[in-house]
């Protein structure tokens, strides 16, 4: 069972909440339903799985009920049907008491605007939830001054928050989420009211801390590079739907409708596509101590290749052999081809990315082998397809581009 | 055709007068002996002594100018003769705002969480503001009969309105997601209220008091035609006998006692901002 599981949530807003319902199990359309009842759907049967520790990032455009959904997970909202269960206890059915222990103890949220108190330093902002707890004051402010150091604000304690940058803010905001060592952290658009630069620089932080830490942190977003950055799991929201869930890879490779695909479009690729994803996989091979030069040569006319990858026993990636070779081989009347195996030839793991296997182009002669982590070959990434995902353009346009150029 | 709206509001007042006496005798014996007592103790202290703790409020609140301000005009008002009648002003113009304020604050607070609340109250707030201040008079001599219990009654229903009002704005002015992250970190209501919401409208409510302080300070020299004693008894002495100098030199020492009060209270809300 996952961490958090958010069932068939459904979130209504407006005085008409049992039509608008009705209206929607008869799959009538959001415009519709605002026409008849004047009631607006957020968030529309919504369906999740959030396992423990990961990161698992909630995208959509404002409007998309992105933020209205993870404020079902402390039910800052409280959904107009469907339920949140959190560690199989059901947030949505639970007595006020036993909710206020959760949202002290087992999770805590960080804001798009902050969410601090401007009359507060930063170190009595950052005790607030264990103030709220009623711990001690020597306590609270020790646990606080721990997870300020692990923010980096080491040095601020007692400077008014009024008084700091938009990232530093953010930092007290991270402290504070952390301060009750909480299990799960809830992130809406924590990063988006950030400059660029800033931005990053939280982004690669939070990675760093979430190496150390293993949270099970659900982060909002509207930009996909952060998703893609951030997520271990994305899913799309349009219109209140959940239209996508997936790794980055799953959704830029195989996006689930137009939507998501123009979405995609213009996400730097090159540092999410992996070669699993673009590898020819079963290529041909030559297997070891088993073909001749005359069986080579064959393969290598029918399929128009001038050069092969060549395998052991276990299928283990030795080498690349090379028409040329072949040929000479079988002008001597040789049979065996141990003398013309190169070895020296570059190859990726699985998890390359297309980033990393562009400077590789130029050694290869036909295609960059991939092998997995016994050694073994998966599969043959051949260099058109490295360009096109580093250009995002298609085989179609790429031949233009190519045809275009001869002609000059 | 006439209505007699008048009519029925005296039939009104003359049941709560007939139905609810020893309620107002209970509550002109407390407030009385709370006014009495400030009074008395007001003019107990030395003037002299007075006088420094009122300038050194002056001075660290608002600033060395009116801290030099406050001796003089003081000194003057006790030059004057004015001196005991500008302290039961004072203790008058004190008990009456902190009787609005004891009032004030939860009303405006209430009617920040509830707008029902909201609704019922903002037609009276504007009811009781713009409501010609002598009327309040009347029920206040039926109510209590002269004296300063009903002159302290007229004033705070006149000077209600403005702590009340700002109060209920300073909270709705507090950020949304400041409310929900106290939510989130699991603040109870009543958690929310002292540790969010009133520190962050304090400025706001500040203001508030800072009106109702002036508002009653206006309305304690009206209250004089109800015998009110203090300040307003000499402004009055000076319309009713014609005597032109006494009342300006008792409008002269009110307008001093409202700067300094103004002032004072002021600085207290640039402090919290």
């Amino acid at each position: 069972m996952s961490k958090i599981e958010i069932r068939d949530i459904s979130i209504i807003f407006g005085s008409e909440k049992t039509k608008a319902r009705k209206m929607l199990d008869e799959h009538k359309s959001k415009q519709d339903i605002l026409k008849a009842t004047g009631c607006t759907v957020a968030v529309k049967n919504a369906n999740l799985s959030i396992n423990e520790g990961e990161i698992f990032v909630i995208m959509g455009l404002s409007g998309s009920g992105k933020s209205t959904l993870l404020r079902c997970i402390n039910r800052l909202i409280k959904p107009t049907s469907g339920e949140v269960f959190i560690d199989n206890i059901n947030i949505i059915r639970i007595p006020d008491k036993e909710l206020l222990g959760i949202r002290r103890k087992k999770m805590s949220m960080v804001f798009q605007h902050f969410g601090l108190l401007p009359h507060r330093s930063v170190l009595s902002n950052v005790a607030f939830g264990l103030e709220l707890q009623g711990i001690d004051k020597t306590e609270r402010l020790n646990k606080a001054k721990q997870s300020i150091d692990i923010v980096g604000l080491k040095g601020y304690e007692e400077q008014k928050v009024s008084e700091l940058s938009g990232g530093m803010q953010q930092r007290v905001g991270l402290a504070r989420a952390l301060a009750n060592n909480p299990e799960i952290l809830l992130m809406d658009e924590a990063f988006s009211a950030l400059d660029p630069l800033i931005r990053e620089q939280m982004q690669d932080e939070l990675l760093e801390l979430q190496c150390k830490m293993q949270k099970t942190i659900v982060f909002i977003t509207h930009d996909l590079d952060e998703a893609i950055k951030l997520g271990d799991r994305i899913a799309i929201m349009k219109d209140g739907e959940v239209i996508q869930t997936g790794t980055p890879e799953e959704i830029l490779t195989n996006p689930a409708d137009k939507y998501v695909a123009r979405f995609t479009e213009n996400v730097d690729r090159g540092r999410v596509i992996t070669a699993t994803s673009i590898m020819i996989k079963r290529p041909v091979t030559v297997r070891l101590q088993r073909e001749g030069p005359e069986a080579i040569l064959r393969k290598m006319r029918e399929k128009n290749l001038f050069a092969l990858p060549v395998i052991g026993k276990n299928d283990e990636f030795i080498g690349e052999i090379r028409l040329r070779d072949v040929i000479k081989l079988r002008e001597k009347g040789e049979k065996n081809i141990d003398s013309i195996i190169f070895t020296e030839i570059p190859s990726v793991l699985e998890n390359t990315t297309v980033e990393d296997m562009l400077p590789l182009l130029n050694k290869v002669r036909q295609a960059i082998p991939v092998v997995n982590e016994k050694g073994q070959l998966a599969g043959m990434v051949s260099p058109s397809s490295v360009i096109i995902e580093m250009t995002g353009k298609d085989k179609i346009e790429i031949n233009e581009i190519i045809q275009n150029a001869i002609d000059l | 055709m006439i209505i007699n709206i008048g009519k029925y509001i005296e039939i009104a007042i003359d049941w709560i007068t007939k139905n609810f006496t020893s309620f107002f005798d209970g509550i002109d014996h407390i407030v009385g002996n709370f006014i009495n007592g400030f009074q008395y103790g007001l003019n107990w202290i030395p003037f002299y002594i007075t006088i420094a703790i009122i300038a050194l409020l002056a001075f660290y609140k608002a600033g060395k100018t009116i801290g030099i301000f406050t001796i003089l005009g003081l000194l003057l008002i006790y030059a004057m003769g004015f001196w005991a009648a500008t302290m039961e002003t004072l203790a008058l113009v004190l008990s009456s705002a902190i009787i609005a304020l004891i009032l004030g604050l939860p009303l405006g607070i209430w009617s920040a969480e509830n707008k029902k609340v909201e609704k019922i109250m903002h037609p009276i707030l504007d009811l009781m503001q713009t409501m010609p201040a002598f009327v309040y008079l009347i029920p206040a001599v039926l109510f209590f009969g002269l004296g300063n219990v009903p002159g302290a009654f007229a004033t705070v229903i006149f000077a209600m309105p403005p702590v009340v009002r700002l109060t209920t704005l300073g909270l709705k002015q507090v950020p949304k997601d400041i409310v929900e992250a106290g939510y989130s970190f699991g603040a109870t209501r009543s958690q929310l209220l002292f540790k969010i919401q009133l520190p962050l409208a304090l400025p706001t409510i500040m203001t508030g008091i800072n009106q109702t302080i002036m508002m009653s300070l206006s309305m304690v020299v009206i209250a004089a035609m109800i015998s009110a004693g203090g300040l307003g008894e000499v402004v009055l002495k000076g319309i009713t006998q014609m005597k032109i100098g006494l009342g300006f030199e008792g409008g002269i020492a009110v307008v001093i006692l409202a700067i300094i009060l103004d002032r004072i209270t002021q600085g207290f809300v640039k402090q919290k901002k």
